[in-house]
């Protein structure tokens, strides 16, 4: 007989939508006399170690920690699993564990966090040994039912094999045996040469769905009885609800409750979100704005320009020689002051969460990119313990890094709460949506650079002033105040690692921090510091009269990881031979996330204001490639998200709130503006890097390069529609 | 209330008729294959049908939707046969997060209908959904797949 433990609350049999991915596994466990824990699925089929179910059916179940928002992680972290467990992939599926099931199960699963293109690089190993241990297990039992050694069998497509005799046996048949075993202690991992799964472009796991409305979003979650919230927090950043007149608005139609969510919102609860919605705008609210409501665009732009003044403090992040010296006593100096602005991700699906608060504890259906963070947010907000709360992952409409934010999940459960038993379903508006980004954070940049006679670069400082993600959001990671991801593209060493060797250099940031909340954006600091340092470059090769490409590789002695990216997108661009009549070309090159990027661009100008890009050329070397198709798509993805930002982008501030509201005034790419992405892997192996946001910082310095080349004029601040330049 | 005909259904909805179609979809039919993304027509996240044409449903009031017919991505597939745009997408792995496909699934349905073989310039004027992840070049591609079947 097995006993069947639930883990934790006591869960009403909820269905949601049709697609019920990730509605958690209800695992239960088996407690045998004597011998190990069988750990079962909600079907009853056996684990066989925490990251493989094996049904009867021979169909494999692989858990999958980290969140899928698109990037293709799912599918890429399944393949890494199934090529160690040598299972058939046609009978591939996956299910996320939820976090209350990984806390309560002493993290088995390690980190959800999905952000910093860590979803396949940082899980790699684990992942394949969960794959390979479960192998093993399976082989043993296998080998342990036909009394012969485990060492003269071998499993293919879930078929184990006695080599001597040729006697076969399935996955299926053997997993409740395999599942009592002591799991092995150390299992050997493939050599990358016998890899047959992993560098395959298999085709994605989660598609079908998403062409038949069947795919559950955090927004098409449906619970019995569930009402719907929408929220107005207040505009200013900083700023708090005074009061609001709830009598003017309780007669419209399907309103049930008009509630304060923490110190800075209010939210109308209603049968359906365009009633409460439209209640919402009716409702008179009065807000305390605060003295941000003085701060402006201009005003935090005059704070930045005084930064880049060397008499301001700043942290240095990378330094060899001296260079304010050498700059001192150059030949030749070049100076240059280039801008980023905020942005907001505008993830299609716009922020939401449906929290469910009850006298048992409190559970929560939404999409996140951190699913223990939200856990922890939810364990916060509704002041229960863990074993009482749990989080249920659903797929993202997006997430770009603001779905690793977890304001939205905070906010649903304030407002359960003030409704127990009630589900809540609560949905920002577009508008809102734009006005509470966590944004890409603002900086300025100036640089110089000086030559000696012979027009050998000399010294080089970088001087950046603006905004520290770190420093608003995890102040821990602070190293004497320094934040060291400001320095991502440009830093001494590390995954983020600066690629021309300059024998005077300074890098540096003086810090100046608006009350505007940054966040974690699709590339996150590698945007601007590409954009500044491959477009000074730039500036540098001109001033040299040296080719833009030629002058870069006489600095790249000593890097020759980021060499080689930049030479095959050379070659695939043609750099040497000429662009076509009324062509012109530009290049970047950049480290990321463990990850060596370039980019090149040919395009055309009309006007001097319309550009047309004719081809766009991306190089990567990730260390692996799991699935080639999938890195493809991350790249184009990354280079429309990065052109987007760079031609239509750009969030504004006035009287202490975001300008923008809606994609009217916060644009996007479509496809009648973005050439295919030719892309180029030169994967070398022995390191894992990032995929999904490397290539994003390239694709607008290749660009403004090419712009330069087209018609003698420096762009040195984003977005271009603020210069009137456009699309052609 | 107001009669809805969608996917050859007719739904008697408590609803205003000033309501935009689009939550009518979602809220009153149930139907949330249909997306909501900016509520201003610029997106084109809830691309549905209308008498065959493609159109934003969250810019249509549910009085102006009455006595037409209504097909939404729910209803795009012809019983268990998947409609060939739904299949090319499937085959050609086109969605990455997928919120927008819906639309731009409708949008693309409805334009080879009106052209069987479109050209880039075709697809370039008729295909103006946003896609925050960048699934351009995959929806040309599997656009010019159908189309040279």
């Amino acid at each position: 007989m097995n006993k069947h433990i639930s883990p934790r609350l006591n869960r009403r049999a909820f269905v949601i939508g049709t697609a019920a991915v990730g509605a958690g596994l209800a695992i239960g466990l088996d407690l045998p006399l004597g011998g190990p824990a069988v750990v079962r699925a909600a079907d009853g089929s056996p684990e066989i170690g925490a990251w493989v179910v094996v049904r009867p059916d021979d169909t494999v179940v692989i858990r999958i920690a980290r969140s899928e928002m698109g990037q293709g992680s799912l599918t890429g972290l399944a393949q890494l699993v199934a090529e160690e467990l040598e299972c058939d992939w046609t009978k591939v599926t996956t299910e996320y564990p939820t976090p209350g099931q990984s806390v309560a199960r002493k993290r088995v699963w390690g980190d959800f966090s999905t952000g910093g293109s860590r979803g396949i690089r940082s899980s790699q190993d684990y992942v394949r040994k969960g794959g390979a241990t479960a192998r093993v297990m399976l082989i043993q039992a296998a080998a342990d039912a036909w009394k012969v050694p485990a060492s003269e069998c071998r499993a293919e497509n879930s078929v184990i094999t006695h080599t001597p005799s040729g006697r076969t046996t399935t996955y299926g048949k053997v997993a409740e045996a395999a599942a009592k075993l002591t799991p092995p202690a150390d299992v050997k991992l493939k050599d990358p040469k016998d890899w047959k799964l992993i560098g395959k472009g298999v085709n994605r796991l989660d598609t079908a769905d998403k062409t038949t409305g069947a795919m559950v979003y955090g927004i098409d979650v449906k619970l019995p009885g569930m009402l719907n919230a929408a929220i107005k927090d207040c505009p200013v950043f900083g700023g708090k609800l005074k009061s609001f007149d709830e009598a003017k608005i309780a007669d419209m139609k399907g309103v049930k409750k008009v509630v304060k969510v923490g110190d800075t919102a209010v939210a109308v609860v209603a049968d359906t979100w365009w009633h409460a919605k439209t209640a919402l705008e009716s409702l008179p609210i009065v807000w305390d704005e605060g003295d941000n409501a003085k701060v402006s665009s201009e005003s935090i732009a005059k704070w930045l320009a005084e930064g880049l003044d060397n008499s301001q403090p700043a942290y240095v992040g990378n330094k060899n020689g001296d260079a304010k010296a050498a700059i001192a006593g150059a030949a030749k100096k070049v100076e240059a002051v280039y801008s980023y602005p905020y942005q907001n991700h505008a993830t299609m699906e716009p922020m939401n969460a449906t929290a469910l608060y009850t006298a048992d504890g409190c559970e929560v259906w939404c999409g996140t990119q951190n699913g223990e963070a939200a856990f922890a947010a939810v364990l916060e907000a509704s002041g229960l313990p863990a074993e009482k709360c749990d989080v249920h992952k659903v797929m993202l409409g997006g997430g770009f890094g603001r779905r690793g934010q977890t304001d939205y999940v905070r906010q649903a459960v304030m407002i359960a709460k003030q409704m127990p038993g009630t589900p809540i379903k609560l949905l920002w508006s577009r508008e809102e949506d734009m006005a509470h980004g966590r944004y890409h954070p603002i900086t300025q940049c100036k640089m110089t650079g000086a030559f000696d006679a012979n027009n050998n670069l000399i010294a080089l400082h970088y001087r950046l002033s603006g905004q520290s993600i770190l420093f608003s959001l995890r102040p821990e990671a602070l190293q004497n105040g320094m934040d060291p991801a400001a320095f991502q593209g440009v830093a001494q060493s590390g995954e983020a690692a600066f690629g021309y060797s300059v024998p005077n250099l300074l890098v540096e940031h003086a810090m100046r921090n608006p009350h505007v909340p940054p966040g974690f954006w699709r590339g996150v600091n590698v945007n601007h510091n590409a954009i500044y340092m491959e477009c000074f470059m730039d500036e540098l090769a001109h001033a040299a009269g040296q080719d833009p490409l030629e002058f870069r590789r006489k600095l790249m002695g000593n890097h020759p990881k980021h060499l080689a990216v930049l030479n095959a997108v050379a070659e695939k661009i043609g750099w040497t031979s000429p662009a076509p009549q009324g062509v012109y070309r530009g290049i970047a090159q950049v480290m990321g996330y463990g990850s060596y990027v370039a980019g090149a661009a040919e395009i055309s100008v009309t006007d001097g204001i319309k550009i047309k890009v004719h081809r766009i050329v991306a190089s990567t070397d990730p260390g692996y490639v799991v699935n080639p198709a999938q890195v493809e798509r991350q790249v184009a993805g990354s280079f429309v998200y990065g052109l987007s930002a760079l031609f239509y982008g750009g969030c504004t501030v006035k009287d202490g709130k975001i300008e923008q509201t809606n994609f009217d005034t916060y644009n996007s790419m479509r496809i009648n503006e973005m050439p295919k992405v030719e892309t180029v892997m030169v994967p070398s192996g022995g390191f894992w890097g990032g995929v999904g946001e490397p290539t994003i910082g390239v694709a607008a310095p290749a660009v403004l390069n090419a712009y330069f080349a087209a018609t003698g004029k420096r762009i040195r601040q984003v977005p271009l529609r603020d210069q009137n330049i456009t699309f052609a | 209330m107001a009669n809805l005909t969608i996917n050859g259904k007719t739904f008697t909805l408590d609803v205003e008729p000033d309501t935009p179609l689009l939550w009518a979809i979602r809220e009153n039919a149930g139907l949330t294959g249909t997306k909501y993304g900016c509520g201003i027509a610029q997106c084109g996240a809830c691309t549905v049908h209308l008498d065959g044409v493609a159109m934003r449903s969250c810019g249509i009031s549910v009085g102006e939707a009455e006595g037409k017919k209504i097909t939404t991505i729910e209803g795009l597939a012809s019983g268990n046969t998947l409609h060939r745009v739904q299949e090319a997408w499937i085959a050609q792995d086109v969605p990455q997060c997928g919120y927008c496909q819906s639309g731009m699934i409708m949008a693309v349905a409805a334009l080879l209908n009106e052209k069987p073989k479109p050209t880039d310039a075709d697809i370039d004027e008729a295909i103006t959904n946003i896609c925050r992840c960048g699934t351009f070049q995959q929806v040309r591609e599997a656009i010019h797949t159908i189309a040279s079947a």
